[in-house]
């Protein structure tokens, strides 16, 4: 069964803070590929392993249901210096 | 178990497939058993660098381990400090290793048995540079730091 981007995000925002999040779905449509942005202060203090652990955990049976799922996962700081740098070397 | 490729293609001949196997081995995927678990153990510890992918690192299946060999690639890790196990080439194994390492995907990478993370932490950990050091603390690949700042210092002072 195909998940849907909404069920993704509620799920996500149900769980914990969101400042930013973004759900792109690579799959051309079959549902069964996606990658998120997310920005949370949830992450605050956690390893990228422990924040990554923290959303499989989050869209455990999402997740099963997918061929393959990517994340990015940052704090709002993190997140604002990302930007930054970008704009910058824009 | 997994072990190799051609082991576990015989035991795909050897399968009879009632359904008790089946329903047998569903339940050992939820319950790891204390056998595979250990294997997997010593599995992981065997060698500095182990990679859990889909395919071959010469023919991977996969984009996303595709790009997780490309970066040990790049890294020059020796072959013989880096163990793969092409997870499609034994089912069991495939599921076994997703509830050894509580994660739900493949590819996975250990250094010195310790559980490194997947395709996304190995590529962000290549682009901030903490895979090098990672690498190299743990004695995978040489490590360049000094060299490099000597350089950096003679070519400062000529």
């Amino acid at each position: 069964m195909p998940i849907d981007i909404v069920a993704l995000e509620k799920a996500i925002k149900r769980a914990i803070p969101v400042t930013h999040l973004e759900i792109e779905d690579q799959s051309s449509g079959c549902g069964e590929n996606y990658a998120i942005v997310l920005v949370s202060e949830a992450f605050q203090g956690k390893t990228t392993l422990a924040r990554h652990r923290m959303i499989n955990d989050l869209l455990k049976d999402q997740i099963a249901q997918m061929h393959a799922f990517s994340q990015k996962t940052y704090t709002p700081k993190q997140y604002e210096e990302l930007q930054a740098k970008e704009a910058a070397a824009e | 178990m997994f072990r190799p490729t051609l082991r576990s293609s015989v035991r795909l001949l050897n399968r009879t497939a009632p359904s008790t196997l089946v329903s047998s081995r569903l339940f050992a995927y939820r319950h790891l058993s204390d056998t595979v678990r250990s294997r997997l153990q010593s599995a992981v510890k065997a060698h500095p660098v182990v990679l859990f992918m889909k395919g071959t690192p010469s023919e991977p299946q996969c984009g996303f381990s595709r790009a997780a060999i490309q970066v040990l690639e790049l890294h020059e890790v020796p072959p013989e400090k880096l163990q793969t196990y092409n997870v499609l080439a034994d089912p069991e194994l495939r599921s076994a290793i997703k509830e050894f390492s509580e994660w739900p995907t493949i590819p996975q990478i250990y250094v010195n048995g310790e559980f490194v993370g997947g395709c996304d932490i190995l590529l962000g950990m290549h682009q901030s540079g903490e895979l090098e050091t990672l690498l190299e603390n743990n004695g995978v690949i040489p490590k360049y730091e000094e060299s490099s700042s000597e350089t950096t210092t003679e070519k400062a002072s000529s």
